[in-house]
């Protein structure tokens, strides 16, 4: 599959009038699905999708649309494949230069899993 | 006296938790505080507003140079913070299970345990509340002042309490729009101070008013509210449509009360401090007299509020393990109890401070 182009980042608070301008930090590289984004360096890897657009993060089983909730990983609304991991709270995992991630149905299912749930 | 040389765990690094560590650690007691988050601070960093109270309670200060000031004094204090690190259970004997990182799980005998957890956002459930768009004003508020995003353009904002207010001024700080303020009850709830900010920057404030759905296809694009009635029933041809992309709710958090439930904590319900929480003593001791409960698990107060009561237990605790005298733990926490006492005046405070009173009555009566 060839990766479509780079999502821009369309949502970043660049200046603020109480907490200055956005202080310049290494950009790491994450792949939401086949689309790359930048993302700051030790940020979660919501504020990341969220910072570029992305409007849902995973289906429930009834194919119902979920995104984020509380933001501080008490609800699981935010739950994402991660490198082949299902249900990693996005909202409280910190982005890695070249980590893979992708948006699940229900509970998702382990990377090599033969298209069987695991529940 | 023998001095208890097994650690005291306190439980989350919130303002609450730092200060009790903060305490035990200056009054040279064993010491170990975990949080399940990657960076300690709780949810101060989001906290970019001047707080209340008077010089002394650090007013006019930013929630953001606190936190740093108190990361910086656990350091400078040689404070054993584990991060990463979730406290997943605790037993009426303290003994407490840990997983680090997710990975690995261990358990240590405590001597005594401080809880610092904090409190969880409530959640209100409507038609389309589910709807990618519909999150709590915390949620947004970590995400523009911690995080730097913003989470959508428009925004309607479910209560007026501080946290709605408060957070519904900083949306607009971070280049939102506010569509609204809606409040159920009769009057708007939050400081003034903090309102009339949102009012003059020219946001409806609308009293008497509820969200009856959310509507959209992939995402919030509109939110219908009502009038409501004097039982909060929505009132029939009240309703009107407004364009928003973004619905928060800032109605009320619940105290996280998990791990003291787990330690046999006997609770009482409070619902103007936020429902269930332990019952405790004027030194924050639980009715497990070893297991202290200290911030937002103790009554949804102000960070203000949580570092007085931590440094309260850190102090005690320190006492109660035999690294202070009784004369130094009565200085120390003499100090600390004018402070809260002051932190609850004025018409708001007052009501926390009967509140209070009425949790340690309640103890008094059940555990004397
Ligand atoms: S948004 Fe609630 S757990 Fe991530």
């Amino acid at each position: 599959m060839k990766p479509g182009p780079e999502l821009p980042a369309v949502n970043r608070v660049t200046r603020h009038a109480v907490l200055g301008d956005l202080e310049p930090l290494r950009e790491v590289t994450i792949w939401f699905e086949d689309r790359a984004v930048k993302a700051r360096e030790g940020e979660p890897i919501l504020s990341a999708l969220i910072a570029s657009g992305v409007g849902i993060l995973r289906y429930t089983k009834n194919g119902s649309p979920r995104r984020m909730f509380c933001g501080i990983g008490r609800c699981t609304d935010c739950v994402m494949s991660v490198d082949g991991v299902p249900g990693v709270r996005t909202c409280v995992t910190a982005v890695r230069d070249g980590m893979r991630v992708e948006r699940q149905e229900g509970v998702g299912r382990w990377a090599g899993e033969d298209g069987r749930d695991g529940a | 006296m023998e001095r208890d040389t097994r650690p005291a765990v306190v439980v989350g690094a919130g303002p609450a938790g730092l200060c009790a560590a903060i305490e035990l650690k200056r009054a040279g007691a064993p010491v170990l505080l975990m949080d399940e988050n990657a960076k300690p601070g709780g949810q101060l960093f989001k906290q970019i507003h001047k707080f209340f109270g008077s010089q002394e309670h650090r007013a006019g200060v930013r929630g953001i140079e606190i936190g740093k000031d108190l990361l910086r004094e656990s350091l400078d204090l040689g404070i054993d913070v584990r991060l990463d690190t979730e406290v997943v259970g605790l037993d009426p004997n303290l003994k407490v299970w840990a997983v680090e990182g997710r990975r690995r799980s261990y358990t240590l005998d405590a001597s005594r345990v401080i809880l610092a957890t904090g409190a969880t956002e409530n959640a209100v459930p409507f038609p389309g509340w589910t709807l990618p768009g519909v999150m709590t004003a915390g949620c947004a508020q970590t995400l523009i002042n911690v995080h730097r995003v913003l989470p959508g353009k428009r925004i309607l904002m479910v209560g007026s309490g501080n946290v709605g207010v408060i957070v519904a001024y900083q949306l607009i700080q971070a280049g939102a729009e506010v569509a609204a303020v809606i409040e159920a009850a009769p009057a708007l709830g939050g400081y003034g101070v903090h309102t009339a900010k949102v009012r003059r920057a020219g946001v409806p404030m609308l009293v008497r008013t509820t969200i009856v759905r959310a509507e959209g296809n992939e995402g919030v694009e509109r939110a219908v509210i009502s009038e409501v009635d004097g039982k909060f029933k929505p009132l029939a041809g009240t309703e009107r449509t407004l364009d928003v992309d973004t619905i928060c709710l800032a109605v009320g958090l619940t105290p996280s009360i998990e791990l003291a439930s787990l330690a046999g904590c006997r609770t009482f319900f409070v619902p103007e401090l936020g429902g269930h929480m332990p019952l405790h003593d004027e030194f924050m001791r639980s009715s497990v007299p070893a297991v202290y409960v200290v911030g937002d698990i103790a009554g949804v107060e102000e960070a203000s509020t949580a570092m007085e009561e931590g440094r309260l237990a850190g102090i005690h605790a320190a006492f109660s393990m035999g690294y202070l005298d009784s004369g130094e733990m009565e200085r120390r926490t003499a100090d600390t109890r004018r402070r809260l006492r002051a932190l609850r005046q004025g018409v708001f405070g007052a009501k926390r401070f009967t509140a209070k009173e009425r949790i340690l009555a309640e103890k008094e009566k059940e555990c004397p």
